[in-house]
């Protein structure tokens, strides 16, 4: 069987190795990514993103339960951060979906960030392909939303559910921006109490001023409650998974709010994508060729400025082994 | 009033001070073998303790005399002389036959008190036959199902003269209703009969996971049984308020101390604003449980401390009258974790300096480690020597002869101070985060400990602390010790054994007794009457906790780093 | 970058929950570089197996002090063989007698690690046992 065949009859080794290879930046990776993309396009992506320990990877979990009543099979890639300092991680988010572990519709994968600044790894994109050709109905997205630079989720997922907890900085005087802009449905976890009511009520009135928020529907707001208090939580749940799926059907009849959103990613990945043939493949090479070397040194000695030989580098490397000027 | 005499603070100063000269003048000839001088867990310790270090205390609120408050110096007023501690060896192992006749070995030997090993599947709630039991029956305790098992464990036991303690916490209610029921048959009243459930969740979510349901639901289960003891068994310590596990898990003994006491606090409070209990009516039958390490004067401090601090808790902070209230009752244990698998037979001489350091600690009772429990269960032999360490302790070594008595030492009450100063700004955090079930729930305590054991690991990686054997005088030819197995066929039998029995039983009535039961769990009545009921009908032990796992959910590892 | 990350699952199969070990461990390899991921107490060796294949770990690293630990650790190793995970190296942990040290490798566990192990010895097992070179 092919590779592609496999992932698409769930061979959760298959897919979880070339996830592997596209986190260790394997090359021949992205050539495999040529045949998975007429396979997409079919799941629906939920980012669940929050401040650490807001109650994410618990909540996911109960999604999960949720899909799996529902007879719909699901993805799960949960994003953790790297240590700065060894370049290592725990990765602990799965320890929480332990009921899943045995079901061969539930496939979950945990990844390292890696470091990756400005937003989430070009191997989350990618992994996301993986998950989708593999036939899940819907895939899950962990990320831990500390600041401006991971509401990157907003141009992976369709849907997104913003964690915020009352009391622990997530107040919306103080909650910094970003996370508020992203949010297609906030959801106020670990409180059932004052506090609780308190931060829906400035959510409500948040949402119906308008700003800062940024997305084309108006953010629905679920309530999940006290994981202590069982009966409540449940309830709480139904109404996130309920709102996720109003979400997910809101775009889909909604055209023009649909492509706006489906372009917007495109566009994402189409920069993530340039962004990497160009950097990425081109500096390689650069390194080991001696006419572009020649350039370098001009930016040293400040014959010319790095955006002109920028410019003259991407010339250089369409004539396979020749000088922008003798063109 | 201060402690010393302003004369004899002057002195004292002076004469400090010229030594601490003399020091200086010798060190650049002779300089110290290192940099650093801690404890075990990392309290410095300086070069020489002297009336300086002990002069902030007051002798009447502070220290006093045996038997009165704030009860550093012991709860007894009378000491040792007139009851050594009690020796009580953990013990069990393969079947209920075969644990029943090693403690009439040990009570043969001169053991005065019976503590229970069970098994993992019934430490955890399972029978023997659930999926998850597989490969664990009987090996690193007894393994009881039924009320049948519990009968041939007890076989021949005077349950009327011998107390038991039982190393058992989620299944707690059924182990003690079997217990209970066990009695009945035998015609000993409850009101005689004397003993320890351990029953101690809070230390399970911190430190050894041994857990079933989660914490609120877990603590409401204790309560109850601590107001059936306190109505019903009066003879009982209902629960057994462990830092043991949590010194286990990597703890410093500060911690140990400190989230110790907070979950006595935890315990207390719950059964107050549940059951509307006066503290005195069951605050007296609150019994603790310590690990006595290898760092002879930090443990010997650490015991004393939690006397005194426990002592200023009931009575400042719950306003205890009955002076019995303000007792700190502990067993203790030497530390597991401080002996080695590499030359085994070193750890003879660790248990018994910890044993040491628990009497002057002033314990109550007392389990010696066996010197091969790193590697297997404890063979008869190994059991033997434990014990009469002990014993010489006790009866040789003149220990005991009088109270205390290393109280008043400058280090020992300086570091006595030290400990309980730090313990008790553990226990301000935890009140500050809502008590210890919210900081449970946050990672705190169980976060605390990881860290503080990977500290220490990584110590003893570098050889900033020694462990003979281990990173230091190693040997290459070990003397091999004899090792105890438990045969793989005992399963087998357990489960041919329980299905019987599940084969025999009425089985209408089991499943009658399991609703009331279930029924009790939902309305907030106490479950031990309903417990005792489903053990006298034949429920098993995995049934029973099925019913708690269905009412109030399972509680999961969350992993927290 | 031409070396790729070591993936590790760490688990507790069984009922005991002395995790102290596998915990501090768990911080030695993170500390290492390693990718560590951690599903904790009372594991089956079901959950391990699939967990395994999922997370497309180099190695599996088990903790057992209960006693349990031949039939817990051999039936990881068969379920990983069974589903195609038989290049996924296993190794243990816990209090193991010697002479089940044979028995457990007859079973497929590489290395057996017993309390007194440095964690730098079982780092150096790791990087000298798990390739990190590409794959291409
Ligand atoms: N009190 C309370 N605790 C909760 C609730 N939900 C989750 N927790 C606990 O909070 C802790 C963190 O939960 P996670 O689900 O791991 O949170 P997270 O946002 O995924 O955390 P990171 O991935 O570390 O950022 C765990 O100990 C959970 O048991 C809740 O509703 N109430
Ligand atoms: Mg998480």
């Amino acid at each position: 069987m092919d590779l592609i065949e496999k992932i698409k009859n769930r061979d959760f080794r298959t897919a979880s190795r070339l996830i592997r290879d596209f986190e260790d930046d394997v090359s021949s990776a992205r050539d495999i990514l040529k045949d998975i993309y007429p396979h997409t396009g079919k799941a629906h992506i939920v980012g669940i993103t929050g401040m650490p320990g807001a109650g994410k990877s618990t909540i996911i979990g109960e999604l999960i339960r949720r899909y799996r009543i529902d007879n719909k099979r699901v993805g799960a890639l949960l994003v953790d951060p790297t240590s700065p300092f060894s370049g290592g991680a725990i990765l602990g988010d799965r320890i929480r979906m332990q009921r899943h572990f045995e079901d061969s519709n539930v496939f979950i994968r945990s990844l390292a960030a890696r470091g990756a600044l400005g937003g989430l790894s070009r191997a989350v994109g990618d992994s996301i392909h993986v998950l989708d050709a593999m036939g899940n109905d819907a895939v899950i997205i962990e990320t831990v939303g500390t600041g401006q630079q991971e509401v990157d989720i907003v141009n992976y997922a369709h849907t997104v559910a913003v964690v915020l907890v009352p009391g622990m900085g997530d107040d919306v005087q103080v909650m910094k921006a970003g996370l508020l802009e992203i949010a297609d449905i906030f959801v106020i976890n670990k409180a059932d109490d004052d506090s609780a009511r308190k931060l829906r009520l400035s959510l409500m009135s948040l949402v119906d001023s308008g700003s800062p928020i940024r997305r084309p529907v108006k953010p629905l707001i679920a309530a999940v409650g006290n994981i202590s208090n069982n009966e409540l939580y449940n309830q709480g749940l139904d109404q996130l998974y309920r709102h996720i799926n109003a979400h997910r059907n809101y775009t889909l009849e909604n055209k023009e709010c649909l492509s706006a959103m489906l372009e917007k990613k495109l566009f994402h990945e189409l920069d993530q994508a340039l962004k990497y043939v160009i950097t990425e493949d081109i500096m390689k090479s650069i390194a080991e060729r001696e006419d572009c070397r020649r350039e370098i040194h001009k930016l040293r000695t400040r014959e010319l400025d790095p955006y002109s030989i920028a410019r003259r580098l991407i010339k250089i490397m369409q004539h396979p082994s020749g000088n922008p000027n003798q063109s | 009033m201060p402690y010393f005499s302003n004369e004899t603070r002057k002195r004292s100063k002076m004469m400090t001070a010229e030594w601490e000269q003399r020091v200086q003048d010798f060190l650049d000839e002779h300089p110290d073998q290192k940099p650093l001088w801690t404890t075990i867990s990392g309290v410095d310790v300086k070069r020489l303790y002297t009336p300086d270090d002990i002069d902030e205390l007051t002798y009447e609120n502070d220290i006093g005399v045996p038997g009165s408050f704030p009860y550093l110096r012991g709860n007894h007023t009378t000491g040792y002389r007139s009851k050594y501690w009690t020796f009580r060896m953990f013990s069990g192992m393969g079947s209920a036959e075969d644990t029943n006749k090693r403690w009439h070995m040990l009570l043969r030997e001169g053991q005065t008190g019976l503590s229970t090993a069970f098994d993992f599947p019934t430490l955890m709630g399972y029978d023997t036959d659930h999926p998850k039991a597989r490969g664990e029956c009987g090996k690193c305790g007894v393994a009881i199902d039924t009320l049948e098992d519990f009968m041939a464990l007890m076989k021949d036991i005077p349950m009327d003269r011998a107390t038991t303690s039982m190393t058992i916490n989620p299944p707690a209610t059924a182990i003690w209703a079997m217990y209970c029921a066990v009695a009945e048959k035998r015609g000993v009243p409850l009101s005689r009969i004397g003993g320890t459930i351990q029953n101690d969740m809070l230390k399970e979510f911190i430190a050894q996971k041994t857990f079933m349901c989660p914490p609120a639901p877990s603590v409401r289960l204790i309560s109850d049984t601590i107001e059936f003891a306190a109505q019903h068994v009066p003879r009982w310590n209902p629960i057994s308020i462990s830092g043991y596990h949590i010194r286990e898990a990597g703890s410093t003994a500060v911690q140990e101390l400190a989230f110790t006491l907070r979950d006595g606090i935890e315990y207390v409070q719950d059964v107050i604003e549940r059951k509307g209990m006066d503290v005195d009516s069951f605050a007296p039958r609150l019994s603790f449980f310590f690990n006595a390490h290898i760092d002879f004067f930090e443990e010997i401090c650490k015991l004393r401390a939690a006397r005194r601090m426990w002592s200023r808790i009931m009575k400042e902070r719950f306003k205890a009258k009955n002076p019995r209230s303000c007792w700190m009752r502990f067993h203790t244990q030497t530390a597991g974790c401080s002996l080695t698998a590499q030359q085994p037979y070193n750890n003879v001489v660790r248990t018994a300096i910890e044993a040491l350091a628990a009497v002057l600690g002033g314990t109550q009772s007392l389990h010696t480690n066996s010197l091969d429990e790193v590697l297997c269960l404890p063979s008869e032999h190994a059991v033997e020597i434990a014990l009469r360490t002990q014993q010489i302790i006790a009866e040789e070594s003149g220990a005991a002869n009088t109270i205390d008595p290393l109280g008043g030492a400058y280090f020992i009450e300086s570091l006595t101070n030290e400990l309980e100063e730090k313990a008790w700004q553990y226990i301000q955090t935890i009140d500050d985060a809502g008590g210890m079930i919210q900081a449970i729930e946050k990672g705190y305590p169980q976060m605390e400990i990881a860290k503080a054991s990977y500290d220490f690991q990584r110590q003893i990686d570098s050889q900033e602390k020694v462990m003979v054997g281990v990173n230091k005088y190693k040997t290459s030819n070990e003397l091999a010790v004899p090792l105890v197995e438990i045969d793989d066929r005992i399963e087998e039998e357990q489960i041919k054994r329980l299905q019987e029995f599940r084969r025999k039983r009425n089985s209408r009535g089991a499943a009658r007794s399991l609703e009331s039961l279930r029924e009790a769990c939902k309305t907030g009545e106490n479950v031990m009457p309903c417990c005792i009921e489903a053990v006298k009908s034949h429920a098993t032990l995995g049934e029973i906790c099925d019913v708690y796992r269905d009412v109030f959910g399972e509680y999961a590892d969350p992993g927290l780093f | 970058m031409t070396e790729r990350k070591i993936r590790i699952l760490l688990a507790k199969p069984g009922l005991d929950g002395h995790d102290r070990g596998i915990r501090v461990l768990a911080c030695a390899f993170r500390d290492a570089g390693f990718e560590v991921i951690y599903t904790g107490c009372h594991q089956t060796p079901e959950q391990i197996a699939n967990t395994a294949l999922q997370e497309d770990v180099d190695l599996v690293g088990l903790s057992c002090l209960s006693g349990a630990h031949r039939y817990l650790f051999a039936k990881v190793v068969e379920l990983l063989r069974e589903s195609g995970g038989e290049d996924i190296k296993v190794i243990g942990g816990g209090i193991i007698p010697e002479h089940d040290f044979t028995v457990l490798r007859d079973a497929g566990i590489q290395a057996v690690f017993t309390p007194g192990s440095t964690l730098d010895s079982i780092v150096q097992w790791v990087r000298d046992n798990v390739k990190t070179s590409k794959r291409q």
